[in-house]
Formats: structure tokens, sequence, C-alpha cells
């Protein structure tokens, strides 16, 4: 099973796992709250597939999959589809259970305008792994 | 009822280190054969305090964690409202023996995380007999840096929320909630710009590559562990400098990431309790 992005396809597993991403973070009143000056729009790409989360005060209020031609974000992280899925396992095995240590390893870029996401880079990192919950629940 | 009292015994110790006067926290629990223990950058003794309450650990070791100065309850030096912080090879190997000779401890193990796991080499290098044995947690010769220390301290990004943030991902996922973000209130908690100074020691200054293969084991015994999640000090950066030193000993510790005396104190025991027997053994 897969969803066509416009940018090839995106594995069923894995549109699964970014899809539960808004509900799982505005499910989490602490996460949002941690996020409550966070308002920026960043994208995340999975192999070939673009995803734009919209952030306001600390909600994901909006998620666009495919290409947006033109559409402008803040930074971006872009891995591979099996960094992606290692990433969000349920209990990630070595090098696979940080943004940064995929970052080290080559596996994961963040590019563009970082400041928004140092200065609130517990609640980034909270933001991306929540769809490990979703794996844990299926 | 009787309350619980840690018997963690903490106290201030005066030295001078590169010229100028200095107050020195410091902890300390057991007796025995001293156990110098130094924490990681941007944290303080804190991290010990499992250890220092172990008592298959006191029973046989004076446990002893100071912080280094610019950290936890130690005071910067006079004068440090105009000055940038750096730890270097030469101040910190300073800090650890002026530290062992003003308490006049005979021969201790120094055992030391992260920084204090490259020093540890240092000391090996340079000191090794003054020592019972050597303990580098999540030590190696060199590590390749992962991002620009710059962000650790501008005015726009809180200091001890990035400080915190970085170090998240470098503990295991098995270990316990509470354990990690204890560890990480520790990095909330550093002055500022003091663990970018820490890390000039780590990236710049304290390069040991092509100086590890002089450590004498045989003269005083050298114990490397590290953790499998640790991906800053990988055990593949571990193993690398241990083959360059003749008799260094190394474990890879399952579940535990760069902070096992912390993050997971239960899971750390199981493989420090066996080198601490070994050391014992050997006097």
């Amino acid at each position: 099973m897969a969803e066509a992005t416009g940018q090839g396809t995106l594995a069923a597993d894995l549109a699964a796992r970014i899809d539960s991403l808004p509900a799982l973070v505005n499910g989490d009143p602490w996460l949002v709250h941690r996020g409550r000056f966070v308002d920026v729009e960043l994208l995340v790409e999975i192999g070939g597939a673009a995803h734009y989360l919209t952030i306001e005060h600390g909600s994901v209020v909006a998620l666009a999959r495919g290409p947006r031609p033109l559409r402008s974000w803040r930074f971006a992280l872009r891995a591979g589809e099996a960094a992606w899925r290692r990433f969000w396992q349920e209990m990630p095995e070595p090098h696979y259970h940080d943004l940064f240590a995929m970052a080290k390893r080559g596996e994961l870029s963040i590019e563009g305008d970082l400041q928004p996401f140092m200065a609130n880079l517990l609640y980034f990192k909270d933001l991306l792994a929540a769809p490990r919950r979703q794996a844990r629940e299926g | 009822m009787a309350a619980t009292i840690d018997p963690i015994l903490g106290r201030y110790v005066h030295v001078s280190l590169g010229g100028r006067p200095h107050r020195i926290y410091f902890e300390e629990a057991g007796q025995g054969i001293p156990l110098v223990c130094l924490h990681t950058a941007g944290a303080d003794g804190r991290q010990f305090r499992h250890l220092m309450t172990d008592a298959a650990v006191t029973a046989h070791f004076r446990v002893l964690a100071f912080d280094l100065p610019w950290h936890g309850k130690s005071t910067p030096p006079e004068g440090w409202q105009r000055e940038e912080y750096r730890l270097t090879t030469r101040g910190y190997t300073e800090a650890i023996r002026s530290f062992c000779a003003a308490l006049e401890l005979a021969k201790p193990v120094v055992l030391g995380c992260s920084i204090g796991g490259r020093i540890v080499l240092n000391l090996a290098i340079e000191h090794g007999g003054e020592f019972r044995a050597l303990i580098g947690l999540e030590s190696a010769d060199y590590q390749a840096p992962w991002y620009d220390t710059d962000w650790l301290h501008r005015p726009d990004v809180h200091g001890g929320e990035v400080c915190a943030g970085l170090v998240s991902g470098m503990m295991a996922p098995q270990s316990p909630e509470a354990s990690r973000w204890e560890t990480l209130w520790q990095y909330m908690q550093s002055g500022p710009g003091v663990f970018k100074g820490d890390l000039h020691f780590y990236r710049v200054d304290g390069d040991l590559r092509g100086k590890v293969g002089a450590i004498d084991t045989a003269r005083c015994p050298l114990f490397l562990l590290t953790g499998e999640y640790d991906f800053s000090c990988t055990p593949e950066d571990t193993a690398r400098t241990a083959r360059q030193i003749a008799g260094a000993e190394t474990v890879v510790m399952e579940k535990l990431g760069h902070f096992p005396m912390s993050e997971n104190p239960a899971q750390f025991r199981r493989y420090l309790l066996p080198v601490l027997e070994r050391i014992r053994a050997r006097q």
C-alpha cells in the first residue's frame, strides 16, 4: 500500500505515522504548553514526500502532504523512508533514537533558519517523536 | 518516623588553580579506596548521587565528586564576569590533581564520564603512577563534533533549555523517565556558557589522537565503559581508542547512553561493580 504524493509514493506505514502526528501532539496538553511560543511552518520530508506542518501556539493546525510549489518554510528536516521508519519504531535502536543521532550519521538533514528549532528543541524533539506512540497503539 | 537522609556529606575545599584561589564544592560518602568521580560537561557532581548511596560501593570505596570551577556549587574565580570560560587539558588536569592533593587522597581511583572520560586518558598518559586505576565512561581520544556550540550561549535561545535539548537524545530510550529528566534538570541549571566552555576542551584542546599509545596499563589499569546508545562517544569511538592502548579493557553497556550513572543507575551498577571488584582484588 502506498499513497501517491506527486513525487513518487509514500509507504502506507509512514503515511500513518506522519498523519498521526497532529492529533498526538494536540492531544498532549503539556507538549502544547511547552510549545506555546511556537508559531512556525516547517517542512518534513520523508523520502521524496513533502509534509508542511503549520504550528500555532504549540498546536499543529495543518498538515499538508505533497508538492506545494513556491511554498515557504522556516526550517526543514529531510530523511529517507528507511531512516524515518527506524526513528518511529516503538523502541528505536541506537543511532535512530534521536534526531541529532540520525543527523550525525548523515541520515537526516536539518536546514533553514534553525533559531525556532533550537530555541524550542525539547518541544520539537517530542513533536517529531510523537508518531512512536502511533507505532505502539497501531 | 525517622527521616530518610542520604549518607552524603558536602563541603568546600580551597585550592589554587591557575594561580587563582578557588572554592571547590565536593560531596563524599563511604570509606576505603578513594574513588574520585568526574561529572560531564555542563553538569555537576550530583550525577553521582546514586553511586554514593549504593552500599555495595561505599562499603569499600570512599566516593568523592567535586564540581569543577564554574559548575554546580563551586564558585567561579574572582573576575569571572570579564572573561569567557574555557576548559583546557592543562587546567582540567591541574584541578583533579590539586583536589586529590588537597584531600591527601592516597593513590585514588578516578572515574570520569564524557569530558571526564577524556581527561582520565590524559591522566593515564601524563600521571598514571599517581592512580590506582582509571575508569573512563563514554571515553575516547576524540569524537567528531555534531553541532555548532554557538547555539549554547546566545540571548535568543535559552541556555538551560537548549543544553538539555541537545543532550536529551544521548540517553537510552529504555532509561527510566524520572532519571532521564533528573539528568536534564541538571543541564538546565548550568551557568551561561559553561557547557560551551567545557566543549572547548572536548573538541579543540583535548584532542588526544596519536597520544594514547603511551598509556601503560601495567602501571595503572584502564577500564573504558561506553553505552550502546551514546551517539556522541560511540562504542566504536571507544573501541578505536582502546585498540591503541595495550591492556585497556572495554565494555559496551547495553540499554545505556552518555550518562550511565544518572540516566539508569540500576543498569549501570551491573557493569561498574565487577570493575570495582577487580580493582579491589588487585591491591
